[in-house]
């Protein structure tokens, strides 16, 4: 479970988290959606420490992810994030890609890495791409290979950063159909996404996100189909039309 | 006008001697690159250091080793280090020397290879759960070393040709020492230093196409 208690969070004089609470539970997919600039991506760095915060708490499994003494290095293994760059790491091959943090971060040998990357290369549709650096795959494979790195690691959470915003729309389905499968496996995830059309088919719950706090929440139907604040309604007008 | 006749001939018999001092030169620069690369390294590292004591070392490395004569810092660590206690013999204070060199125009060389890797390369690493030091030597380092390859071969080859300097510590065993041996010897200046500068010629070649055969098996992405 990963519990956001007012969570706040600056960047210099700009407030970029101002309170933000939510509560996920296991299982759950919860999608985040809102203007740029509205503090979403910053939050998802948040839940596995990458930002610090200034004030509010962020339990994951009851664990306080800002406290002193968190090792925040064991505690990424099990949330797994994929960034809207997929940050392939260009000097190895795709398969060293996904078996490089199961050998080195969680000390597989090189065959039960190698087995695991395979399993999930070939769970993302990239069982042909082993041995090909990511410079020769198009964003769309690479931001796949990124999700099977991630998966690598048998993460409990999945945080997904807009993960379709840097890619051509043709290469959107293909990444969105990976995360489809996530959902449905049971995977607990939060997505910040621009693709409401997506947010209101996987998720659980969707929350709208407005000027560094979540202005409105709930389920699919309830905030796409009959959203309660003017500001949500502008919003999905301005999106959805 | 010109009356100096050329006597090849004993000179090219010094050349089993030349090559065993150019062995002895190619020890020392490959030697003097490989500390000065980790030393490069760590200096680059603590160029961005918010600690000023860190930082106070590669500001003050980079900038004494860079702005004053390679000569001087061999002559530093030959006698001036001798006045100190410290003892080297002129084989190391040249390696000390040319080193120091080497590790302050590399660590400059270096910085600018660690800006060209993005930050966020390092956040994927971290994210993953690799720790800083992992996410450094797995991640960032390798990719600073594509980038810095070839700035970092010239410094080789620049390496290799400061070992002449030894000859003014008293080094007699290196290409430019066992030259200066012959020539005193015989007075043959002209044909003996010849020899040797086609020999560093080669060794810098043989060096320049090493690194390059190194880079197509290393960086093949």
């Amino acid at each position: 479970m990963i519990e956001i208690e007012n969570v706040e969070k600056s960047f210099g004089a700009l407030k970029v988290l101002d309170g933000v609470s939510l509560t996920v539970n296991k299982g759950e997919v919860v999608s985040i959606i809102g203007g740029s600039g509205s503090g979403k991506s910053t939050l998802l760095m948040c839940i596995n420490g990458l930002e610090p915060i200034q004030g509010g708490r962020i339990l994951v499994d009851g664990t306080e992810v800002h406290a002193r003494g968190t090792d925040l290095n064991r505690l990424r293994r099990k949330i797994g994030i994929v960034f809207q760059q997929w940050n392939a790491f260009p000097h190895l091959t795709v398969l060293e890609n996904v078996t490089l943090a199961p050998r080195k971060v969680l000390k597989k040998s090189r065959e039960e890495a190698d087995a695991i990357a395979r399993r999930q290369l070939e769970h993302v549709g990239l069982g042909d791409k082993f041995g090909s650096f990511p410079g020769k795959l198009s964003g769309g494979q690479q931001q796949r290979m990124a999700i099977a790195r991630a998966l690598a690691m048998a993460p409990e959470y999945m945080l997904f950063d807009e993960v379709t915003s840097a890619l051509d729309p043709q290469l959107v389905g293909e990444v969105l159909d990976t995360m489809r499968l996530l959902a449905r496996e049971g995977m607990t995830m939060i997505l910040v996404t621009h693709e409401m059309g997506f947010a209101r088919e996987v998720s659980d719950r969707v929350a709208f996100f407005k000027s560094g706090k979540i202005h409105e929440i709930g389920s699919p139907e309830q905030l796409f189909g009959n959203p309660q604040l003017p500001d949500t309604r502008a919003f999905l007008n301005s999106v959805l039309k | 006008m010109f009356n100096y006749t050329f006597h090849w001939r004993p000179a090219l018999n010094a050349l089993p001697q030349m090559l065993q001092g150019a062995l002895v030169t190619l020890q020392i620069a490959v030697l003097s690159m490989v500390i000065g690369i980790a030393v490069g390294v760590v200096l680059s590292v603590f160029s961005s250091s918010r600690n000023k004591l860190l930082y106070g070392i590669y500001a003050t490395w980079v900038e004494v080793a860079r702005n004053t004569p390679a000569l001087f810092q061999i002559y530093m660590a030959y006698f001036g280090l001798g006045q100190l206690g410290i003892r080297l013999d002129s084989f190391l204070a040249l390696l000390v020397g040319i080193t120091f060199n080497n590790a302050g125009y590399l660590a400059e060389t270096f910085r600018g290879g660690l800006r060209a890797v993005p930050q966020t390369q390092t956040r994927a690493a971290r994210s993953l759960g690799f720790n800083a030091y992992e996410a450094f030597t797995l991640i960032v380092l390798p990719q600073m070393f594509r980038a810095v390859f070839h700035p970092m071969t010239n410094q080789m080859v620049w390496a290799i040709l400061m070992t002449s300097l030894g000859v003014v510590v008293g080094l007699n065993s290196d290409l430019t020492g066992v030259t200066q041996d012959l020539n005193v010897r015989t007075f043959r200046t002209f044909e003996y230093f010849a020899i040797a500068a086609v020999l560093y010629y080669l060794i810098a070649k043989v060096v320049t196409l090493g690194a390059r055969l190194i880079a197509w098996r290393l960086f093949r992405y």
